[in-house]
């Protein structure tokens, strides 16, 4: 195998291509989404989103408190028992379609402001978040007249009021997620989107507005941790729906203990990205890239672990940060961009000690050299070799663009050390032996596994965890089972 | 003529023991306690289960997970067919435990005997099937093969009804070792003797050992232990008392683990109703599996 790690990169310039965000309004400040309208919160406390790439201000949004949690659930359990509660499936669906339709229509809209306020790529945004979310909603769109042939028995029920709260990293992605199962099988929904990203989720909300929803059928409280707390303890939720750490997830898990009330988890992951000697190198090492630096590393299902065959371990590494030194980091909104902002002050701090942990313990790091913006939090593609599984970077989730590499000789050292975290969300498999694929997909404890590919996304395929990645899956026929009773 | 030698026989009586990684052993405790039937008589002294019993099962399910799990199930079917067989073989005796226990009579002692062996008879034909009714051929908008199918959770710690008939202990027994995963039974406190007797069927039959693990003893003083035991992947709350529901569904969260039967009051359960696939579907995950498509 010939090496191409002395061939340098070639020299392309780019001019900047930066997004124009003329197509979105910002409001200087928001309410809550509580009955079909947006209300000041109870205690009148707003606090600031911010731009991640300046740490500039894009507006101020309410913190909703336990009162408007209150009111948030009647709203909700109003619109259950009656307008919403009252619909045929084939009605609800239409509602849905209509959803799709306008999230398609207003897509740009979408991308800029969720690039805005999260920080990802505006490329990502546009090509990934947004037109996922809409296909999300015409999906389960089609399910909502269907449901007594889905195999939950003859009559499946709606829970009632679903709560549900989501993370920064896919805003509105994870939105649609959520709300458009619970709608689709009957429920009303009182959502709570992350702290830094609240944006789409209100612009969701207009939409809401836009496709005639029945008041109260979806509530959005804006706020931080209290806020999806209060959610989470409140009496007059039937049904829990949460995407974030597996620390909170065992949170509510305890919060949520002998009250009856149905509980999914989508948790944390440490996924194992398995190259062996056989891979296509090159579509591996594309694979490698788009597992861990897509969307900053801020992806629970990120290939944050390579455990490559030790026969090609160089090769690939070479190849590697070879690739790496073509990404471009900088302004989200530049269609050239491949890395974006970290999400938060916060999580640049998080990243920054793990990484700093994995040199202490002694892995090698190696970070690209690229220029760093002034304003704005940014951390480079990085990559630690001569990780050992018993390195912090090896068993902590890091959320964050930062790939720890581990070698293996057999199969079976494979399987087991890809196995070797309380975690099992996603793993990846390359190799060019089909019968190998699926020998590993088997003993792979892992709730979705990408052979040749990662990072694959589609609302008619079930996603989610075992173990400690949590329980429950969103998407697909499956996605439907949280969402109904017996 | 009567034979004016001949004395009344003495009937042998049984040593009930725990069932831990297919070998019939004393508590490592060496506590016992007495069990009754109804008016009060002693029936036998079980093994009294100490919570390090409790770890020895847990390990030995782990242990027994690969074997289990890894099997054909077409395998899985087969051997869980053998147990129906050697249950009908000893269904008097059932039958019998049933009745001496206390409560019900001969014939519908029998009749619950036979409703459990169909019990049985109806989870050995699921091992390979479930999939084809739980899993899935998604079709994802791209050139992907992608595949949605369930396996099994792992360990899960089982805390049988209280009532206990043969009935109620297949109905969630069965379920869980039919899809795949190995099971820590916890016995009913009051009634754990047909458990033991269905643990004499299991270690003669061609269930490896391991499988299942059976302990009697406290429920309160078990059930904390599984629960909060890191390597139990999920525990049936079924036969847990409504009080200690919340405190052992606690517990359970401390590994993410899968609880099943919370919130609802399972002491009135109808056990002879056709059951549902839930008990089966709450003890597996589903792996979806992406592959591309190209030439």
């Amino acid at each position: 195998m010939v090496s191409t790690s002395s061939v340098a990169p070639p020299d392309w310039d780019y001019a900047p291509a930066p997004e124009s965000t003329d197509v979105v309004s910002i409001a200087p400040s928001y309410g809550l989404f509580i009955g079909g309208e947006f209300v000041p919160p109870a205690a009148g406390r707003h606090f600031a989103t911010l731009n991640p790439a300046t740490e500039q201000p894009l507006a101020e949004v309410a913190q909703a408190m336990e009162p408007d949690v209150d009111r948030a659930v009647a709203a909700a359990r109003d619109a259950y028992q009656g307008a919403w509660g009252g619909l045929p499936g084939r009605e609800r669906a239409k509602y849905l379609y209509r959803i799709a339709r306008v999230l398609q229509e207003r897509s740009r809209e979408f991308a800029v402001l969720e690039s805005l306020d999260n920080g990802k790529p505006i490329r990502e945004s546009r090509d990934v978040d947004i037109p996922l979310a809409a296909a999300h909603f015409f999906y389960y769109a089609g399910w909502a007249d269907k449901l007594e042939h889905a195999g939950f028995g003859p009559a499946p029920r709606p829970l009632g009021v679903a709560g549900q709260v989501i993370p920064w990293n896919f805003p509105l992605l994870m939105a649609a997620w959520k709300l458009a199962p619970a709608l689709a099988t009957g429920n009303t929904c009182v959502l709570k989107p992350a702290e830094t990203t609240p944006l789409t989720a209100l612009l969701l909300a207009e939409v809401i507005q836009q496709a005639g929803l029945p008041p109260g059928t979806v509530n959005i409280l804006t706020g931080d941790g209290a806020t999806g707390q209060a959610l989470v303890a409140h009496p007059g939720v039937d049904k829990i729906a949460f995407t974030g750490s597996t620390e909170v997830g065992k949170e509510i898990q305890r919060a949520v203990a002998g009250t009856g009330r149905k509980l999914t988890l989508e948790l944390g992951g440490k996924a194992a990205n398995v190259v062996f000697d056989d891979a296509p190198l090159d579509q591996a090492v594309e694979g490698i890239v788009n597992g861990i630096f897509f969307n900053q590393g801020h992806v629970c299902c990120a290939g944050s672990r390579l455990l490559v065959q030790e026969s090609v371990a160089d090769t690939v590494l070479d190849r590697l940060k070879r690739r790496l030194g073509t990404l471009r980091l900088g302004d989200p909104l530049d269609k050239n961009t491949d890395i974006g902002a970290i999400n938060s002050r916060q999580q640049l701090d998080k990243i920054t000690e793990l990484s700093a942990a994995g040199e202490q313990e002694g892995a090698e790091r190696w970070s690209l050299a690229c220029p760093l913006p002034d304003r704005g939090y940014w951390f480079p593609p990085t990559v630690f070799s001569r990780v050992s599984q018993a390195h912090r970077i090896a068993q902590e989730e890091i959320f964050g663009p930062v790939l720890s590499v581990l070698t293996f000789r057999t199969p079976e050292e494979a399987v087991a050390k890809a196995n070797n975290t309380p975690y099992g969300l996603s793993a990846g498999i390359w190799t060019e032996k089909g019968s190998r694929i699926f020998w590993m997909a088997q003993r792979l404890r892992a709730g979705v596994v990408w052979a040749n590919t990662y990072n694959r996304f589609d609302p008619a395929s079930p996603f989610g965890g075992y173990r400690e990645s949590g329980f429950g899956r969103e998407g697909g026929r499956h996605g439907l089972a949280g969402y109904l009773g017996a | 003529m009567p034979d004016r030698g001949q004395h009344a026989r003495l009937d042998v009586r049984k040593t009930y023991k725990l069932f831990i990684g297919g070998a019939f052993a004393r508590s490592e405790s060496g506590r016992s306690y007495p069990v009754t039937g109804r008016r009060g008589d002693l029936l036998a002294h079980a093994a009294w289960a100490s919570r390090k019993d409790a770890r020895d099962a847990v390990l030995a399910a782990r242990k027994a997970m690969p074997g289990w799990s890894g099997a054909t199930a077409y395998n899985r079917g087969q051997v869980l067919y053998r147990v129906a067989e050697l249950l009908e073989g000893r269904s008097a005796q059932f039958a019998d435990e049933a009745v001496r226990a206390g409560g019900i009579g001969p014939a519908r002692a029998a009749q619950q005997v036979a409703a459990a062996i169909d019990r049985w008879v109806w989870y050995a034909g699921w091992p390979d099937k479930i999939a084809q009714i739980s899993g899935a051929a998604n079709p994802v908008a791209g050139p992907y093969f992608n595949l949605s199918v369930p396996e099994p959770t792992g360990v899960v710690a089982l805390l049988a009804p209280a009532a206990a008939s043969l009935l109620a202990l297949v109905s969630v027994l069965a379920p869980v070792i039919a899809t795949g995963n190995t099971a820590v039974l916890v016995a009913s406190e009051q009634a754990p003797l047909a458990a033991i007797s269905l643990a004499e069927v299991l270690a003669t039959s061609d269930v490896p050992g391991g499988v299942v693990n059976v302990l009697t003893g406290r429920t309160a003083e078990l059930a904390p232990v599984l629960a909060a035991h890191m390597d139990v992947n999920a525990i049936d709350l079924t036969g847990a008392v409504p009080a200690d529901r919340a405190g052992l569904e606690e517990a359970a969260a401390g590994n993410v683990k899968r609880v099943y039967a919370a919130g609802r009051d399972w002491a009135a359960e109808d056990w002879t109703v056709t059951p549902s696939l839930g008990r089966m579907l709450a003890f597996l995950e589903t792996k979806t599996v992406w592959h591309p498509i190209g030439t």
